[in-house]
C-alpha cells in the first residue's frame, strides 16, 4: 500500500535566526517498518519531526507521505495520514477527559459522532487505558498518559505513527509496557529517541543524524554496534551489543 | 501542598462539576447561556442604590444550584477569589456619597452605603451566575453553543483558548515560583527579579502553548470546536429560558421583596 510510505528527499531546513537545522536529509521508509531516528541534541531530529506533519514546510526539498508530496495544499491530508505523539504528553492532552481527547481528533477530521466515539473507544481499548475515559489527563500518571496521548492520535486511524522520545518519563515498568505496545503495531513507525535500547529490541533500522546531515542509514546492530561511529555522533555502544552474553 | 498549587487545582473544578449529570446539566447550553445573559441583563438594569428590590433574584442562583447538585462551597471559595474586585470598585462609595437616603430604625444610611452593598450585591449574583453556567455546561460545550447563537467563531476560540491556556500559565508559573523558593533562600527580592520572571513567563508560556496548538492542528483542528454532545433545542430549552425570563421582568417590574414585605406586615396587623 503506497499511502504507508515516508519520502524524503534532499530536506534543507534553516530557521528565521539563520540556524541551519536541516542540510540534506534523505531516506525512504516503506509499509509498516519500524526505523528510528537517533542523534544528539540539535541534530535536528526535532525539525525533521515537524515536517513529517507538515507543521514546517520544506525550504529545499521534498517531504513525500503516501500519495501527497507535502505542500500548503496537502498539510491537511498529510496530517491525516500521520499520527504525531509528542515528546511531553501535557503538551497533548488538552481536553477535559481522557474520552474528550481521544475523540478529538476523530471529530475534527470530519467522521460523524457515532464514528468517532466508536474509533475512541477502539483506540483507548488498544492501549488498555479504557476504564479511564471520564479521567481529566492531567491527573493520571506518566506512563497513563503517554499511553492515553498514543490513544488520541490512533483514534484518528493513522498509517504512519512519529513519536519523540516515547519512552522519557516512563518508570521500567510503564516503558516495558509501551515497547510491547508499539511492537504490535502495524503502522509504519518512526522514532525519533536517546533511548538505545530501546532501539535494540524495536527497531530493525537506525538513521543516525548529525549536524542536519544522515550520517549512517542501515541496520540497527551494525550500526549501534560500531563503537567508533556511536562516539563520533555524540552516541554509545548501548549496553546490551557490547557483550556476546545478554544479560 | 503549596498555596499555588491548591489554586491550581482549583481552576479544573469547575470542568470536574461540569461532568455532573442534573436536569440543568442535560440542558442545552445555549439555554443556559441565553439565561443566564437575561439575567446579567436584569441585575444591571437596577438603579444605583437598589439593594431590596435585588434580592428576590438570589432565587435564581439557589434554584439552579439546588437542582444542578452543585456544591456550595466550592462555588462560594471562587466568588470570594473575585471578591476583592468588586470591594476595590465600590470600597469609595460610602465616602464620596454621604447624603442620607434611608433609615434604618433610628440608624442613617448614606447614598454611599447603599450603593456599595448594591455592588455587592450585584456582584455576587453576576458572578454566581457566570460560575454556575460554566459548571453546569463545561468550557468546551459552552464555546460551542456560544458559537451556534451567533457569536463569531474568532471570539469562541479565544475565549476557549483564553480558559485553557489559563492552566498552561499556572503551570508554568508554578514551576518558576518552586525554583525561586528553593534558590531564593526565603529572603525578599527586587522589583527587578520579579520583572525578569514575569517576562520569562510570558516566553515560556507562549513557547508550550505554540506546542499545545501544534498538537491540536496535528489532530484536525481547524478553528471549529466540535464537540459529541449533540446540541438538541427542545420544549425543556424553551421553558427553562421562557420561564426564568418571566420571573426576571416580574422582578424587575413589581419589587416583588417589598409586595411580600407590605403584604406580611398588612395581615400581621
Amino acid at each position: 500500500m503506497s499511502h504507508h510510505l515516508v519520502e524524503i528527499k534532499d530536506l534543507w531546513f534553516a530557521y528565521p535566526d539563520g540556524t541551519e537545522a536541516l542540510k540534506g536529509v534523505s531516506f525512504r521508509i516503506t509499509h509498516g517498518k519500524c526505523v528510528a531516528v537517533i542523534g544528539g541534541n540539535g541534530a535536528g531530529k526535532s525539525t525533521l519531526l515537524q515536517h513529517l506533519n507538515g507543521y514546517l514546510m520544506p525550504q529545499r526539498g521534498d517531504v513525500r507521505v503516501g500519495d501527497f508530496s507535502l505542500t500548503a495544499e496537502t498539510a491537511a491530508a498529510v496530517r491525516r495520514s500521520v499520527g504525531m505523539v509528542f515528546q511531553d504528553s501535557d503538551d497533548q492532552l488538552f481536553m477535559p477527559t481522557v474520552f474528550e481527547d481521544v475523540v478529538f481528533g476523530p471529530l475534527h477530521l470530519g467522521m460523524t459522532a457515532g464514528e468517532a466515539g466508536k474509533r475512541a473507544q477502539e483506540a483507548l481499548e488498544r492501549v488498555g487505558m479504557l476504564h479511564l475515559r471520564d479521567r481529566p489527563p492531567y491527573k493520571l500518571s506518566a506512563g497513563e498518559k503517554r499511553a492515553v496521548a498514543i490513544a488520541t492520535v490512533l483514534s484518528g486511524v493513522p498509517d504512519v505513527l512519529v513519536m519523540d522520545e516515547p519512552s522519557s518519563n516512563l518508570d521500567p515498568r510503564g516503558r516495558r509496557r509501551l515497547m510491547e505496545l508499539l511492537r504490535s503495531f502495524e503502522h509504519t513507525r518512526i522514532i525519533a529517541t536517546h533511548d538505545l535500547e530501546l532501539v535494540v529490541e524495536l527497531c530493525p533500522r537506525v538513521i543516525v543524524l548529525d549536524g542536519g546531515r544522515v550520517m549512517a542509514d542501515g541496520p540497527t546492530a551494525d550500526i549501534l554496534g560500531d563503537e567508533a561511529l556511536m562516539l563520533k555522533h555524540g552516541l554509545e555502544k548501548p549496553h546490551s551489543l557490547r557483550h556476546f552474553h545478554p544479560h | 501542598m503549596p498555596s499555588g498549587m491548591a489554586q491550581y487545582r482549583e481552576v479544573g473544578e469547575l470542568d470536574e462539576l461540569a461532568r455532573m449529570d442534573s436536569p440543568v446539566h442535560r440542558l442545552d447550553a445555549r439555554a443556559q447561556a441565553l439565561t443566564t445573559m437575561a439575567f446579567i441583563l436584569a441585575v444591571m438594569s437596577y438603579s444605583r442604590y437598589e439593594v431590596s428590590g435585588l434580592m428576590p433574584l438570589l432565587i435564581y442562583p439557589v434554584v439552579l444550584i439546588a437542582a444542578g447538585k452543585l456544591p456550595v462551597g466550592v462555588l462560594l471559595r471562587k466568588l470570594a477569589m473575585a471578591a476583592p474586585f468588586a470591594l476595590f470598585v465600590g470600597i469609595f462609595n460610602p465616602l464620596l456619597d454621604r447624603h442620607v437616603v434611608a433609615t434604618v430604625g433610628s440608624f442613617p444610611v448614606s447614598g454611599g452605603w447603599l450603593s456599595f452593598a448594591s455592588i455587592m450585591v450585584r456582584f455576587t449574583l453576576t458572578v454566581s451566575a457566570a460560575l454556575i453556567l460554566v459548571s453546569c455546561t463545561g468550557i468546551h460545550r459552552l464555546c460551542a453553543g456560544l458559537e451556534r447563537l451567533g457569536m463569531p467563531r474568532v471570539f469562541a476560540v479565544q475565549l476557549l483558548f483564553l480558559y485553557r491556556y489559563f492552566f498552561v500559565i499556572g503551570d508554568e508559573g508554578l514551576r518558576m515560583r518552586r525554583s525561586v523558593e528553593i534558590r531564593s533562600a526565603g529572603s525578599a527580592m527586587g522589583l527587578a527579579v520579579y520583572g525578569h520572571l514575569i517576562g520569562n513567563l510570558l516566553v515560556r508560556a507562549m513557547d508550550r502553548a505554540q506546542r499545545i496548538y501544534r498538537a491540536m492542528v496535528a489532530r484536525g483542528f481547524d478553528g471549529e470546536i466540535r464537540t459529541l454532545n449533540r446540541m438538541a433545542w427542545g420544549w425543556r430549552e424553551t421553558g427553562f429560558v421562557v420561564g426564568w425570563a418571566v420571573f426576571f421582568l416580574v422582578a424587575r417590574v413589581w419589587n416583588l421583596a417589598e409586595r411580600l414585605g407590605a403584604q406580611l406586615m398588612g395581615s400581621g396587623l
